[in-house]
């Protein structure tokens, strides 16, 4: 039998515990042990940024890290990104702006975002390209992942944004 | 009726066609509650992984799977042995060639499918597909397809090196799939003997893939105890997977359920059947369990549907004036090793008849060839409209090299060329006929927005300057696109007609479900499906659920591609509205006991002609269709639509690109890219610009650096994204968008398909903006990719790089 261990990390803010072979990748023990399918694998090469979760503070690709090197770990994915039940200004953002398409990279595309806008609260659009280049898309264009990105710094640095779908009702603002 | 503001905001309660409704996709996808084939878990589920041919031709002596079975986990290995008392070693493809699923007596390109693991989880699956030892023997491999047919050429097919003919006709050499001809070759001829001026110009539409981010993948369930099977799938056509399966099995159709949940993604790569989905129902209905399989990105670009691979020869007659007369096109198209090029089945070469453009043409002839090679199968996709692209590029491009010869502006000799607005509905010289189309505003609008004379100008003044070290290039593009496949006279898929269908069920409290027999893989279909039937029948889109994807719930539809979605469904969609409506008016007018002559709709109520206070919602006619209707009617409010289209849409395009070009490094830069597309009536202009976005960067990744190369001995080079081009929003282009409404006369809401206008268009924008840069120094065409340094060793051979 291979050699498995318990790793102990915190995923979306609680604490959880996993057994995996040394050899299990991050994304694998999300979304297969921990049932959270929103990190997505569209690549093996390192290169699509589809798997990216927030990890110590980093933007990580979690095809790229091994589950046991996540012990005593934050980590924080897609799921965890709305708080209280009020939807994160980069989700709002997407959704307004028309940042996506199909989905299959939104999930990694907003937690790519979410750290981009902890380190630079107001990026130019070459900013947001650039740092955002980690991660690939084959149904925008990026332009409006670009205009997602600013109309939340726009809603975090508190200036005022125009929102309206449905599920971003004047009482979330 | 009413007052104005009160009408506006009914208006907007309705959420209908041409308003940039926000999306009904967007909220589970932004918290990753999407739900993709390889979300899905069942119990019991296993995990198959494809063991695969490193040789691109090779006789199979031997597979030898005793240690892989031994390995624990491992639940099964199948081979083609294991296939063949099925019949299921080789399946049937949509071009009318079949294709192995598990390689036989030989492999014919390389990471062919050879053997299928089955085991616990893909961790197992993959340690097992490294324990099944196959023996080899190489042979020779055919990668040039201008060499396929040498007499001396090694045979690439021996299942069916005898056969006379194929499925579209007489074979002259083993490795000679098809010839197709259309248009009228000796009055061609004639025009070329006797013209003013001729050009000709051989191009190549370099071998390219669409690489959706989600690759391909199912999970198949076969419930013995039941007797049916489930298959979750990334289709994009599910329903006629269904019919697929059940002709290959012994199962009814009634006992298959396919079910394409959200797709990552599709441009073409998920319309045929892969062998991964075969061997997994096979291995699904052997072990009585769920067997996933979800391939990987490597295994995605060297085994499914590819694009393109189009070895072009056009040829334009023409007067000194630039008025063409005449254009006859040579084409050898590389399939691959088998022919499962997704295409209508009369039409091997799909639609690449629209070869004549935007342009009155009065004669043309096409002649194309396609052959076998030791590569991977496939052919149409990544948006290309069953070979519009090709077509486009082709015409486009000799449009340019004509222009150069005569020294006519490349604006200036589409405007002498265009089909005038008044001559449609427009029979072209190769049997299509054009719906509708106003090029020369169109071409005229983009052109003052760009400030194309200025631009010409700063252009000269470049050239004239020796000491510049960047070019620079003017791309011209007119396209004229045909989606919306088609008409059950001369189109189907398997000998299924093409048409596509609509259910609406209104329920008590106004509000509806409704399914279509397309199935979107990110193009907004449930949000704007949702603002025709709102339009047409009076029911908020925001009360309305879409649903695509469920071959058990969902009508018979041909599924989305070829940018048919809303060409057919969508017509489907409109007509099924107007059932509900014109019923919904009848139980109105018994209603307010009036004739139903005196009752007519107005955007979300019923109301009686000359009495506006008197009126019903839609709301309350649905509560009445449940318990109060005029006597002999049916109860309840559904209604139903099979959509035959009487003829494909014609949308079109006028594109501009402005780019630098390097000569030290060949490195380009887009400077300007504006795009006006004219699809007719617009249902979503937000859902429209994305589409736009998308395909132009598609467009730019496969005009300036796309490829899949292969090695004399038929290595696939650069099939990861280790090479492969996926542009990052780094190099992607800001784009410039427009456009003009020339509806659709026979579509019942005027709307053309659109969505595969962009990359259609762009590419030879692309081409043409990087050969104009070198235009003055006699160059007429470049193949792609114009990468930097293939561009540079353009540079180079004018001696361009010297300081």
């Amino acid at each position: 039998m291979t050699n498995r261990t318990v790793v102990s990390f915190k995923l979306n803010g609680k604490e959880t515990d996993v057994i995996v072979e040394p050899r299990e990748l991050l994304i694998h023990t999300l979304r297969e042990k921990c049932l959270h399918t929103g990190p997505h694998i569209g690549c093996e090469t390192s290169h699509c940024g589809a798997c990216t979760v927030d990890f110590n503070g980093m933007s990580v690709k979690s095809c790229t890290l091994l589950t046991v090197q996540a012990e005593g770990a934050e980590v924080l994915t897609v799921e965890g990104l709305a708080q209280g039940g009020e939807l994160h200004a980069l989700q709002e953002g997407f959704m307004q702006e028309h940042g996506l398409q199909c989905g299959f990279c939104t999930p990694g595309m907003l937690m790519r975002a979410y750290r981009l806008l902890r380190e630079n609260p107001s990026p130019s659009d070459e900013e947001i390209r650039y740092w955002m280049a980690g991660n690939l898309c084959r149904c925008t264009g990026y332009q409006n992942i670009v205009k997602a990105v600013q109309y939340a710094a726009r809603k975090l640095r508190g200036e005022a944004v125009e929102t309206s779908h449905p599920l971003m009702t004047a009482d979330t603002h | 009726m009413g007052n104005l503001d009160t009408n506006l905001d009914r208006l907007a309660a309705l959420e209908g066609m041409g308003c940039s409704r926000k999306r009904r996709e967007d909220p589970r996808f932004i918290q990753g509650k999407g739900t993709y084939v390889d979300d899905v878990k069942m119990p019991g589920m296993l995990f198959g992984v494809m063991v695969r041919s490193p040789y691109a031709h090779a006789r199979v002596k031997r597979i030898d799977k005793s240690r892989a079975l031994a390995h624990p986990g491992v639940h099964a290995v199948l081979t083609a042995d294991d296939l063949k008392p099925l019949k299921l070693h080789w399946m049937p493809t949509l071009a009318g060639d079949v294709q192995a699923v598990l390689a036989d007596t030989k492999v014919c390109f390389q990471n062919q499918e050879v053997a299928f693991v089955v085991a616990d989880d893909r961790y197992v699956a993959a340690d097992a597909a490294e324990l099944v030892e196959v023996e080899y023997e190489e042979l020779p491999a055919v990668i040039d397809p201008l060499a396929a047919l040498a007499a001396d050429a090694p045979v690439i097919r021996e299942d069916i090196q005898d056969k006379q003919a194929g499925a579209h006709g007489a074979r002259k050499h083993p490795n000679h799939i098809f010839t197709w001809q259309i248009g009228d070759r000796d009055k061609t001829d004639r025009v070329f003997d006797n013209a003013e001026v001729t050009v000709e110009q051989t191009m190549l539409y370099p071998r390219v893939h669409p690489c959706p981010l989600e690759t391909c993948g199912c999970v198949a369930s076969f419930d013995k105890a039941r007797g049916d099977l489930t298959v979750y799938i990334t289709s994009q056509a599910p329903h006629v997977v269904r019919t697929v399966v059940g002709l290959l099995s012994t199962i009814p159709e009634s006992k298959i359920r396919i079910i394409s949940p959200d797709i990552g993604g599709g441009f073409g790569n998920k319309v045929g059947v892969y062998p991964g989905y075969v061997t997994s129902i096979v291995a699904s209905i052997v072990l009585g369990r769920p067997v996933k399989w979800i391939e990987s990105r490597a295994e995605n670009l060297s085994s499914t549907a590819f694009a393109r691979d189009y070895h072009m020869t056009g040829e334009l007659a023409a007067d000194r004036d630039g008025h063409i007369k005449a254009l006859r096109v040579q084409v050898t198209a590389d399939h691959g090793a088998f022919d499962a090029c997704a295409d209508p089945t009369k039409w091997p070469a799909g639609m690449f008849h629209v070869c004549t453009g935007s342009y009155a043409i009065p004669n043309a002839f096409v002649s194309v060839d396609g052959v076998y090679t030791n590569k991977f199968p496939g052919g149409v996709a990544y948006r290309c409209s069953f070979r519009v692209t090709e077509a486009v590029y082709l015409i486009e491009r000799m449009v340019d090299v004509l222009a150069q010869k005569l020294g006519i502006d490349k604006a200036e000799i589409r405007l002498r060329n265009f089909i005038r607005k008044e001559q449609f509905p427009y029979t072209t010289p190769l049997g299509l006929e054009y719906d509708s189309g106003d090029y020369e505003p169109a071409l005229k609008k983009v052109l003052a927005a760009v400030d194309y004379p200025a631009l010409r100008a700063e252009q000269a003044a470049r050239r004239a300057d020796p000491t510049a070290e960047w070019l620079m290039g003017i791309g011209v593009v007119n396209f004229t696109e045909i989606v919306g496949a088609g008409p059950s006279k001369m189109c189907d898929i398997l000998g299924v007609g093409m048409f596509d269908s609509c259910e609406i069920r209104v329920h008590p409290d106004g509000s509806a479900v409704a399914r279509m027999g397309t199935i979107t893989q990110g193009q907004g279909h449930q949000t704007t499906y949702a603002q025709i039937i709102a339009s047409e029948a009076g029911i908020p889109a925001s009360v309305i659920t879409v649903e695509e994807g469920d071959t058990s719930t969902a009508p018979y539809g041909l599924g989305t591609y070829g940018s048919r979605s809303t060409p057919v469904a969508g017509a489907a969609v409109a007509r099924a509205s107007r059932k509900i409506r014109e019923k919904a008016r009848h139980i109105a007018a018994h209603l307010l006991e009036a004739s139903p002559g005196d009752v007519e709709f107005d955007l979300d109520r019923f109301v009686l002609k000359g009495s506006p206070g008197q009126f019903k919602t839609v709301k309350e006619v649905a509560w009445a269709a449940y318990n109060n209707v005029p006597e002999g009617m049916e109860m309840g409010l559904e209604a139903v639509d099979y959509y035959d289209p009487p003829n494909f849409t014609f949308p079109f395009g006028a594109y501009v690109c402005v780019l630098d070009v390097s000569r030290y490094t060949g490195e380009t830069k887009v400077r300007r890219f504006y795009a006006l597309d004219d699809c007719g009536t617009r249902i979503n202009p937000m859902i429209i610009e994305g589409q736009i976005h998308g395909g132009l960067t598609e467009g730019f990744a496969v005009a300036m650096g796309q490829e899949l190369p292969y090695d004399e001995s038929g290595n696939l080079l650069g099939g990861t994204l280790l090479d492969y081009f996926v542009p990052t929003a780094v190099e992607t282009p800001h784009w410039e968008t427009d456009f003009t409404v020339t509806p659709s006369p026979h579509h019942p809401i005027g709307a053309k398909g659109v969505a595969e206008s962009p990359h259609v268009g762009s590419i030879p924008c692309f081409t043409a903006a990087v050969v104009d840069a070198f235009a003055h120094l006699g160059v007429t065409h470049m193949n792609m990719p114009h990468n930097a340094y293939r561009v540079w060793q353009q540079c180079r051979a004018l001696g361009l790089t010297r300081q």
